[in-house]
């Protein structure tokens, strides 16, 4: 059991006890989001073993009302340690920028039938990093097991500051569709969606390269066998501890008022959230503009069909030809849209969703931040009051708890100095990351939007090669 | 408050836009009577055509005058025409729709409410938009009210008529006015017997296989024109829709690389260029096909429509020749008001003839101004379609080069 006890706050051991009788009895009343809740799964609960792993163990971060008014006490010495060119003789330490290592995810397949049915896909790896036994190898999975991973990787990296990529989301109706058996066009749709998802979600996971070492995720790519992810499950019980959590994380940053002494942090937080207002913006437009050339598509190929009908009927022969023709080049168009509109889709709109939802993540890796600050200022406030108890209690004659006081006074001096030590790696860790991610997302974005417009290229070109051959068939009417 | 400033439209028609426009039509101009519009002014509710005549006839009082018009009196004029029973061996121009901007007028009343909730560079370009589009549709109706006016012109008999010259010339208000309840229900009626009567005039079979063939194409031509129009008008809808998409996210673009202080700013900011360039171009694919190919469907949706009216004048005459034989074999069966039933078989016999004479006739021009138009639009729509795309091309080649240089 790694969470540590402080005999002061006995509605947290009630809390302990409670949390799963009432996580299990699905009862959410409001008076539970505010009393003390933690991001550890409870005691009793079987899939701690999953959600658990050898590594740093999760902080517990308590939810305090009262507004903390002593300030971080980062001196101005620190500063200078955290310059970015300290920090990007680390990054090159650390494998610096390409990374050896391609992630594939393909063939996927149905298993099973009916509701209980789900896809396997298959996940191959190519690499010449010496971390892994071979140079290529491939194994199956399914969509819960990425979802694991990815839990796995939050509750152990989230809090210390490391910007864990976000899994792809969750979609009933998508799901119900394929396991009913639908082999239409909107669930191979899906499936390819969801497959394109996985690999980008993998390949940005291994590009980071802590999370690249992790044993977690070395067994998700090398194991043949995964113990099943259970607790990824919407409607578990560990799901609802995450839903009750989200609430009370949303409550608590409600209440915690730092007071920013580094502006750099300041001005970062401001330019995610510019840059998550402006993306998500820029997100609903193209999503329009998928919608809308997916549109162009059925109607130019319904009016393709109308012209060939209206051609059949005309009586002039080089009309009727050419109306023909004319009909010939729309439907060629509409495969066009088509194909423009897959593109939209799958390069620009799918990239602006990711970084969308891993923006929340960065946002995420702040709040964080912020809660270590609050444990830290709590552990100090405390160790004041102590202080104040053990003055009074020096002039009374009472050596057992004047000796107990001091014991704990000595307790909470270190735990302080850990809270500060906690407080300025996360810090530390928090400006590389986002250095980090900053160079990935150019990245990202060039490579992308060069990719679109060589989609947009071939399409005009494919156009101008349509007309072209319909020109001589236009003027060939006499 | 935005209409305002619409309404006192000055002259929108540009030089180019002068001069014959005949867009659908393809008619060989006779200079002894060139009809055109040279102006048009937007108002409130109506719109005031100046409709301006060349002619050397002596029919009129000078060489060249202009006359200001409204919608009313164009379709006054029309129905005149279809009334007359002298015409009823005539294909009649269709007259020209109503001027119709309540949409885009709603559009810029919706925008002027909800001017608050945008920035100012959005609210001004939205603004323009809905002002190039309102223009576009003031464009159309006025080409519209011009073919009209020069179909009549160059139609050999429908030239001279005298109403004609009275809206050509006449420079005060027709006061035409626009048919009243009562009016309007008696012609919904005449529609409605006219349908039925089309049913039963459709099923008797033509003796005539020109007539007989024509029937048959006609009717099948008019509806499948029909479906061509609305589903071409569907398809450019939506490409305006991707258009107007295109322009929000240029915006977006332009906004995202004007708050980035990272590399990639450069790019939004270069892209956000190329897809203002191009949304541009897109929108003028969409007007081009709805010029060219929309516009061209509903006239000869029109077109079609007024053929098929023709065909049903001279069934109707045929069967009342038909009729009248019948009557006159009952009247000589009888020996009863022969004369009468003949002078009666005579003049339906007469009329049937001289219907079906130019009928034949009004049908070969339909075809051959049917094919011209269609070759000279779709040539000029597959032009347009090339120079559109290759523009797009080039900018985006343009752009893609300055982009990879820069990574």
């Amino acid at each position: 059991m790694s969470t540590t006890f402080t005999p002061l706050c006995k509605k947290r051991i009630v809390m302990y006890i409670l949390l799963p009788a009432l996580a299990h009895r699905l009862s959410l009343s409001l008076s539970f989001l505010l009393v003390e809740a933690t991001e550890e799964v409870s005691l009793d609960s079987p899939e701690r073993d999953v959600l658990l792993s050898d590594g740093p163990s999760p902080a517990i971060t308590p939810i305090t009302p009262p507004i903390s008014v002593i300030t971080p006490r980062i001196g101005h010495a620190h500063d200078d340690m955290y310059t970015h060119s300290s920090f990007d003789e680390i990054e090159e330490e650390e494998g610096g920028d390409s990374i050896d290592m391609h992630i594939a995810v393909s063939d996927p397949e149905k298993v099973g039938d009916g509701m209980n049915a789900y896809m396997a896909y298959k996940v191959t790896t190519k690499t010449s990093l010496s971390l892994f036994q071979t140079g290529e190898f491939s194994v199956k999975r399914r969509f819960s097991d990425f979802l694991g991973l990815h839990s796995k990787l939050a509750s152990k990296y989230l809090h210390v500051g490391y910007i864990v990529p976000p899994a792809p989301e969750k979609s009933i109706v998508g799901m119900t569709k394929v396991k009913v058996g639908k082999e239409d066009q909107s669930s191979n749709d899906f499936v390819e969606k969801r497959r394109s998802a996985l690999e980008r979600y993998l390949m940005r996971t291994v590009k980071h390269p802590i999370l690249l070492k992790d044993p977690d995720v070395l067994l998700f790519l090398e194991s043949s066998e995964l113990p099943r992810a259970v607790s990824t499950q919407a409607l578990s019980s560990a799901g609802l501890l995450r839903m009750v959590n989200k609430a009370a994380d949303a409550v608590n940053k409600m209440t915690i008022k730092m007071n920013e002494s580094d502006a750099w942090f300041e001005e970062k937080q401001q330019h995610f959230e510019n840059l998550d207002v402006q993306l998500r913006k820029l997100h609903m437009s193209v999503e329009s503009l998928v919608c809308h050339r997916k549109e162009l598509s059925v109607n130019t190929a319904q009016f393709a069909k109308s012209a060939a009908m209206l051609g059949n009927s005309e009586d002039h022969t080089a009309l009727s030809r050419a109306l023909s023709q004319l009909a010939e080049v729309e439907e060629k168009i509409d495969q066009l849209h088509q194909d423009q509109a897959n593109a939209d889709f799958h390069l620009f709109s799918e990239l602006l969703g990711d970084y969308v939802r891993l923006i929340t993540a960065v946002k995420g890796v702040f709040d964080h931040r912020m809660k270590t600050w609050q444990k830290w200022q709590d552990t100090q406030m405390l160790l004041l009051k102590k202080r104040e108890a053990e003055a009074k209690l020096q002039h009374t004659n009472k050596p057992d708890k004047l000796q107990q006081a001091k014991d704990e006074i000595k307790e909470l001096e270190v735990k302080v100095q850990q809270g500060e030590r906690d407080f300025e790696q996360i810090s530390k860790t928090i400006r590389k990351e986002v250095s980090r991610f900053e160079k990935e997302r150019v990245k990202d974005f060039k490579a992308i939007i060069i990719k679109y417009l060589e989609s947009l290229v071939q399409t005009q070109q494919q156009l101008i090669k349509y007309w072209e051959a319909f020109l001589p068939e236009a003027k060939a009417i006499s | 408050m935005m209409q305002e400033g619409l309404d006192d439209g000055p002259d929108f028609l540009s030089e180019e836009d002068r001069g014959p426009r005949a867009v659908n039509v393809d008619l060989q101009t006779d200079a002894t009577l060139q009809v055109d519009i040279s102006d048009a002014l937007s108002e409130r509710d109506k719109v005031k055509f100046t409709v301006h005549t060349k002619s050397t006839l002596p029919n009129f009082k000078q060489n060249e005058f202009s006359v200001v018009r409204q919608h009313e009196e164009f379709i006054w004029l029309h129905d005149s025409f279809v009334e007359n029973e002298d015409y009823a061996g005539y294909i009649i121009p269709p007259a020209p729709p109503r001027p119709d901007f309540d949409a885009s007028r709603e559009k810029l009343q919706k925008l002027g409410e909800g001017e608050g909730s945008m920035t100012k560079e959005e609210f001004t370009k939205m603004k323009q938009e809905l002002e190039a589009e309102y223009l576009a549709i003031f464009k159309k109706t006025v080409a519209m009210h011009e073919v009209f006016l020069c179909r009549v012109a160059a139609h050999p008999v429908l030239r001279k008529d005298l109403n004609f010259h009275v809206f050509l010339e006449y420079n005060q208000d027709l006061s035409v006015r626009g048919k009243n309840k009562k009016e309007k229900l008696e012609d919904f009626f005449k529609n409605v017997v006219k349908s039925a009567d089309g049913v039963l005039v459709a099923g008797v079979k033509d003796v005539d296989d020109f007539f007989e063939h024509e029937k048959t194409f006609l009717l099948e031509y008019h509806n499948r024109v029909k479906d061509a129009s609305a589903k071409s008008d569907r398809m450019i809808r939506s490409h305006k829709n991707a258009a107007d998409d295109i322009n929000r996210i240029a915006s977006s673009l332009y906004t995202l690389g004007t708050q980035d202080s990272t590399d990639v700013c450069k790019f939004f900011l270069k892209v956000s260029e190329l897809f203002e360039k191009t949304r541009k171009i897109e929108s003028r694919v969409a007007a081009d096909e709805d010029l060219k190919l929309a516009d061209l469907l509903k006239y000869y949706l029109r077109e079609s429509q007024a053929a098929k009216d023709l065909l049903y004048r001279r069934s109707r005459s045929l069967v009342d020749y038909e009729n009248a034989n019948k009557a006159l074999d009952k009247a000589r069966a009888k020996n009863r008001d022969v004369l009468q039933a003949e002078t009666s078989q005579q003049l339906c016999c007469h009329k049937f003839e001289k219907i079906s004479e130019s009928a034949k006739q009004e049908l070969i021009d339909f075809k051959t101004r049917r094919v011209a138009a269609f070759r000279k639009n779709l040539v000029e729509l597959a032009e347009l379609e090339l120079k559109h795309a290759k523009g797009n091309l080039q900018l985006l080649q343009s752009c893609l080069g300055v982009l990879k240089g820069n990574t």
